[in-house]
């Protein structure tokens, strides 16, 4: 058997990490960074979720077929997230979903405010 | 019946049985990243679309409460972590007194978020009937700081003058929000059942460094849900912050 045993050392370092991570996400929110806010706030929370992926779920000593899955879900994730953004940036809408009316009618208008 | 990790037939050793075991739970975390996925897609394009109404709905969300939350859900990951290697180096009494730390844990974060929607309720922000984004700053309880409803009041009275419709936008938040948050914590008593039977066989002793198979598999589904929430809370919570 050559199951890889990952020490608690190093499951207590990434959870001191997590929460540094954390707690830089909550001061990051409230300084402002114009666009690049949300820019700050998924990859903090991309890089957590890697150490999460990395060391708690073992991904960094599990067999390649396993690590192949794990890939192909975010390619698969990217793909999806991709074109159908491409497709609501490319479309004439005006910047809206849909206009204002539509909206208050399909609630029955008793939320316009 | 139960499995003790006895090799079965169609395998060739314990490692590859064990590690097929771990594969095709790898396999069922692929589609739900996709699930989770599609309800990150809506969110961005609706928050792309109606941004300044999205940023007042996330202002009203209890900050303390999301961050704490975020921590306890962290150190349920930890504790589960461990329970894991206790199994594999063959301390059991521990393998049960960190799966009881996890559903202890994980318990706590489903009883915040109960708190967390009640707020929603008393201050009329549930989508429906009565929904209206300006109701806790024209009904402020005893309770609620001055100061505070005042800020709020005033961000409000902007927000409106940007986007007259905030109401009709806002329903969409907060539509998205107890979508989300909410499949999120399904997830999490789906995981609290599956931690209540870890905990019952591992007082029966079940898990050895030979098979534990059952703890790592439901430590892989339980970092997913956790991770989940590392990308809810700075999307649902923080978006809007910074004026």
């Amino acid at each position: 058997m050559s199951e890889h045993i990952v020490s608690p050392k190093i499951y207590f370092a990434i959870f001191a990490a997590l929460m540094a991570g954390t707690g830089i996400t909550i001061w990051a929110a409230f300084q402002n960074f114009g666009k690049f806010n949300i820019v700050i706030a998924l990859a903090i929370a991309t890089i957590k979720a890697t150490l999460v992926v990395l060391y708690f779920m073992h991904a960094r000593y599990s067999p390649k077929r396993t690590q192949l899955v794990i890939v192909c879900s975010v390619f698969w994730l990217a793909i999806m997230l991709a074109l159908t953004l491409a497709d609501y940036d490319t479309r004439p809408h005006e910047g809206r979903l849909a206009s204002a009316n539509t909206y208050a009618s399909s609630f029955g208008g008793y939320c316009s405010g | 019946m139960h499995r003790t990790g006895e090799l079965y037939g169609h395998f060739e050793t314990l490692e590859q049985q064990k590690e097929s075991a771990a594969f095709g739970m790898w396999i069922f975390l692929v589609t739900e990243v996709l699930f989770f996925g599609g309800l990150f897609l809506t969110y961005t394009i609706n928050r792309h679309a109606f941004g300044t109404a999205f940023g007042a709905g996330s202002n009203t969300l209890d900050i303390k409460l999301g961050g704490f939350n975020t921590v306890v859900l962290i150190m349920s990951s930890l504790t589960m972590a461990m329970a894991v290697w206790c199994a594999q180096v063959g301390k059991k009494q521990l393998v049960s007194i960190f799966l009881i730390a996890t559903l202890g844990l994980g318990t706590v974060f489903l009883g915040v978020k109960v708190i967390e929607y009640k707020q929603k309720f008393d201050h009329h922000l549930i989508p429906g009937q009565g929904f209206d984004m300006r109701y806790r700053s024209e009904h402020p309880t005893p309770a609620d700081d001055p100061k505070e409803i005042a800020i709020e009041k005033e961000e409000l009275e902007k927000t409106f003058a940007v986007d007259p419709d905030t109401n009709a936008h806002g329903q969409l938040y907060f539509s998205l929000y107890f979508g989300m948050t909410g499949l999120h914590a399904l997830h999490m008593i789906v995981g609290a059942g599956l931690l209540l039977w870890l905990i019952k066989e591992s007082f029966a002793g079940r898990f050895t460094p030979q098979y534990h198979t059952p703890v790592e598999i439901v430590g892989l589904y339980w970092h997913f849900v956790d991770i989940v929430w590392i990308y809810l809370f700075p999307l649902l919570y923080l978006i809007d912050r910074h004026r």
